[in-house]
């Protein structure tokens, strides 16, 4: 999600150039050797000026040791999307390396290094696939011009390949590790004279490369947040004011402090309005020898609330309220051609309401963070999608300069967007500081379910319109939601343009009258990004009323989707945005267009691998959803079979993607058979709702998530074949899975579906 | 506080802590065996599995009496180098996402294995369905157990 904020300075065009890296630079990086040597590699950028950005920082090191080892510097965060492995392979490939001689290094949060490591937004692959290429190729020209020198060859016969450099013709070759030492009073090539390897000749990208954490994980050593540990750590777990915006107004710890191994009890300033990302709630913690001390202390804890003015907030009376808001007039954000009229001469209206609730991100690992400030100093482990993010914030809260605070990021158990937002990070510097005592703030997981930042409930209504020559003629969508926005600034009531572009302004079908309005809405929670974020409800409520309109014009969804589309072209939406402008996810249209013609191409190519049209047995149906959202092109076909008893299973999903150049085949249908359980959770299974102001859901028992036996069973992931720039699979799969479910549902049963998640008893 | 006598993972440990606390937080915070996660508390994702006895038990709300003098497995102490066949089938089928919930999977699993070796869909789904993965991977999981079957078969 590409949200406005002070500390997101994003890089276009990224282009790279190679130095020799100072010792000093790469000593102080945990995990390089001594010895062997170091590129580092600027990735340059341009403002949205296009002007080069003179301040040069090397964003990624790569090393080489007269072992032959060859380490890896990677610098985004890995929370189960495999970045770990993407972007390593992509230089490795270039470079010519053997794989199983790699070792990856994580990155300290360091914007001067690395430039902007915050990981999300789909964007890493996008972004990085360019310059991790001619990192790799550069120091592959180097290794070959070492050889040729000793070789007394031509440089341009000779090649790399698993770790070596050879010499064709004569069939010679050379280890890497052996040329450290030529290597090393060469100059550094120029990003000119590199050549970038022929697709044909890749030997990683393109194909299925194993997570590098893999060996780890299964073995029970990887190691995440909450497995940090620092000598005399102490763990703090908070009582937090279950409202938002509320504050201590007193407190008795008596009982608390008299649990053996509690330490101390530390109230934290906060509550603050608006609440940001990175400031701490107003609470309580207790800080104790482990964790189930501070757990019990924290139960003890006798605290009384001043609970502010979301004290009496209830998301149904909202729901309610936003319903009747929508049957209004609103802002209108775009505009094209005359609703009112195709509405007026219209041979058919459809109208309906569509209700999503609030979600919360659920990452398995529950948020928590280590920090030690010492001598006017913060180092800090976490489990973190920002760190650069994190440090300011931290850096911010203790009063200390930026260059002060180490960020060290350790793997993530999920992300989500989460852990993009440092609250949990600051609060640990917070108590440390207060404590002057190492601590480990660790969220349970009902603190994390009732102080989550959450994707915001929303109430949508499509009025669509069918002409005399069955066309469809109108297009009107109201939107009413809380906008993440207001988490940073109250004033805010409306979608922010790049909320409305996840789906909704950017609606790319061909109809003649497009008008697309918004409404207030309140924010009465921290209101943030979840994976695909407005993507989500945006496309629940376009994609099933695409399938309603198909069938009340007696089309079939899949051709309509195509009609609609209209002939091979790029579009634009610029000129019909009322007041603002399309975000394209942060990148400029012209480079990353929104072309029909590869849209078209994965919804036939689902279509066909989904065998649609098919015929299937009574209670049994296919549904069809397609959408583009971080510039990947997705379609998606599900099959749905509803018992009598209104039991949901599905048996079969198909995705057809088109992603540009597939970096990591396996992670890219990892992305999406993962995806398509996300979205199947958001449609069957999860729901957070708020009475007198705070969550009423406490834990999985209550706040669900799908399980291996209503989990889809088949996931078939369709990859379209492209020579295009990469982008990213993260977040795409999510949305058009719970739509497609929904039409798949109403296929079997006759039934629609206006509200998330699905209840097909009510 | 109370002196609580441990085998784990094959070795004897002996803590001092409150009785009524979870073998979760003393595996993680006083033996530093920190494979087993935490995820919820309340048994409702098992991401805190370990084997009692030989039994799959949610270790958040098992009480360390409950574990005194008895045999406790851990994902460290599954197999010496992390070859357990279900270890091995999760490789080849390259299962994690972030990895988080995965000691749980495994160590579900492998009960559901030894209990049944050649275990259909509906037993995998049975013996798993305590065991929530946020990040999706419940077909490579099914997916593996059924390879770690014909793995183990083959050792046999």
């Amino acid at each position: 999600m590409n949200i406005p904020t002070s500390n997101k300075k994003e890089l276009k065009n990224v282009t790279s150039q190679v130095f020799k890296a100072s010792r000093r630079d790469f000593l102080k990086m945990g995990g390089l050797l001594a010895g062997g040597f170091v590129l580092g590699v600027n990735f340059f950028g341009c403002n949205e000026k296009g002007e080069k950005i003179t301040s040069i920082a090397p964003n990624v090191y790569l090393q080489i040791t007269s072992t032959g080892e060859v380490i890896i510097i990677t610098h985004r965060s890995e929370m189960g999307q495999g970045i770990r492995t993407s972007l390593p392979l992509i230089v490795a490939d270039e470079l010519g390396a053997e794989w199983s001689k790699v070792r990856i290094v994580q990155a300290e949060g360091d914007e001067k290094k690395y430039g902007s490591q915050n990981t999300d937004g789909s964007f890493s692959v996008r972004m990085f696939y360019k310059p991790m290429r001619e990192a790799g190729a550069i120091a592959k020209l180097l290794f070959m011009q070492a050889a040729a020198k000793q070789w007394q060859v031509p440089v341009a016969e000779c090649d790399t390949a698993a770790g070596k450099v050879v010499h064709r013709r004569s069939g010679k070759s050379i280890e890497f590790g052996k040329l450290v030492t030529t290597a090393q009073t060469l100059p550094i090539p120029n990003v000119k004279d590199i050549k970038l390897k022929e697709r044909q000749q890749f030997t990683m990208i393109g194909k299925a490369t194993p997570i590098v954490d893999l060996h780890d994980i299964v073995s029970g050593t990887a190691v995440f947040g909450i497995d940090t540990v620092v000598e005399n750590m102490k763990i703090a777990v908070i009582k937090r004011c279950p409202v938002l915006g509320g504050k201590v107004k007193s407190y008795n710890d008596k009982e608390t402090l008299a649990v053996p191994g509690v330490l101390k009890v530390i109230p934290i300033k906060g509550g603050d309005i608006p609440p940001t990302i990175e400031k701490p709630l107003s609470g309580v913690a207790v800080i104790a020898e482990n964790t189930w001390a501070a757990i019990k202390g924290r139960d003890l804890l006798d605290v009384t609330w001043d609970l502010g003015e979301h004290a009496t907030y209830d998301s149904a009376q909202q729901l309610e309220e936003l319903s009747k808001e929508i049957l209004k007039k609103g802002t209108i954000r775009r505009n094209r051609g005359d609703f009112d009229r195709a509405k007026v001469e219209a041979k058919k209206v459809i109208e309906h309401t569509y209700i999503a609730p609030y979600l919360a991100h659920g990452t398995i690992e529950p948020p928590n963070a280590l920090a030690v400030v010492k001598n006017g100093k913060c180092e800090v482990w976490a489990p973190t999608q920002h760190p650069q993010g994190a440090r300011d914030a931290v850096a911010n809260a203790l009063g200390m300069p930026a260059d002060e605070v180490k960020v060290n990021i350790t793997l993530l158990g999920g992300g989500f967007g989460r852990k993009s937002k440092p609250d949990f990070i600051v609060e640990a510097a917070l108590l440390a500081q207060e404590s002057g005592l190492p601590i480990k703030v660790q969220w349970t997981r009902e603190d994390d379910l009732h102080h989550d930042f959450f994707h915001a409930l929303s109430v949508q209504r499509i009025t669509a319109t069918i002409d005399q020559n069955n066309q469809i003629s109108g297009w009107n969508h109201h939107i009413a939601y809380p906008s993440i926005s207001a988490t940073f600034d109250t004033s805010v009531l409306q979608p922010a343009d790049g909320e409305l572009g996840q789906g909704a302004s950017d609606f790319p079908y061909d109809v003649p009258a497009v008008k697309v309005e918004t409404h207030d809405a309140k924010a009465h929670l921290r209101i943030g990004w979840l994976r695909s974020v407005r993507n989500i409800p945006q496309v629940f409520a376009i994609a099933t009323m695409l399938d309603e309109l198909a069938e009340a014009r007696g089309l079939d969804p899949v051709k309509q989707a195509l009609e609609l589309l209209g002939d091979d072209r790029a579009i634009t939406f610029d000129d019909e945005i009322v007041d603002g402008k399309y975000g394209n996810y942060g990148e400029d249209i012209s480079v990353y267009p929104w072309e029909t013609g590869r849209m078209k191409k994965v919804i036939e190519k689902v279509a066909q691998e989904a065998n649609w049209g098919r015929k299937l047995p009574a209670g049994s149906g296919l549904g069809f959803a397609a959408h583009k959202s971080f510039l990947t092109y997705v379609a998606c076909i599900v099959e749905v079979k509803v018992g009598p008893d209104n039991k949901i299973s599905i048996p079969h999903v198909h995705y057809a993607v088109d992603c540009g150049t597939a970096v990591n085949i396996d992670r890219i249908k990892s992305q999406f058979e993962g995806g398509a359980q996300f979205s199947a959770s958001i449609a069957l299974k999860s729901e957070i709702t708020v009475k007198e102001g705070a969550v009423v859901q406490n834990n999985f028992d209550s706040y669900q998530i799908v399980r291996m036996p209503e989990a889809p069973q088949q996931i078939h992931v369709h990859i379209i074949e492209s020579e295009d720039k990469p982008t990213g699979v993260g977040e795409p799969p999510v949305p058009p899975f719970t739509p497609a479910l929904c039409n798949a549902i109403y296929a079997a049963t006759g039934k629609r579906i206006y509200k998330l998640p699905i209840d097909l008893k009510g | 506080m109370a002196t609580t006598n441990l085998k784990i993972n094959g070795k004897e440990y002996s803590v001092d802590v409150d009785p009524s606390t979870p073998l979760l937080w003393v595996l993680r915070d006083h033996l530093n065996l920190v494979g087993t996660k935490y995820g919820c508390g309340v048994a409702a994702c098992g991401a805190c599995v370990v084997h009692l006895e030989g039994e799959a038990v949610r270790s958040c709300v098992t009480k360390i009496n409950r574990a005194a003098g008895k045999e406790v497995v851990t994902i460290e102490g599954l197999s010496e180098h992390g070859d357990h066949p279900l270890q091995k089938a999760w490789e080849q089928v390259d299962v994690p996402q972030c990895g988080y919930c995965q000691s749980g999977q495994i160590m579900s699993a492998a009960v559901l294995l030894r209990e049944i070796p050649n275990p259909t869909d509906e037993d995998i789904d049975l013996a798993m369905t305590g065991n929530i993965c946020r990040c999706g991977t419940y077909l490579r999981i099914r997916e593996a157990i059924h390879l770690a079957a014909e793995i183990q078969t083959k050792l046999k």
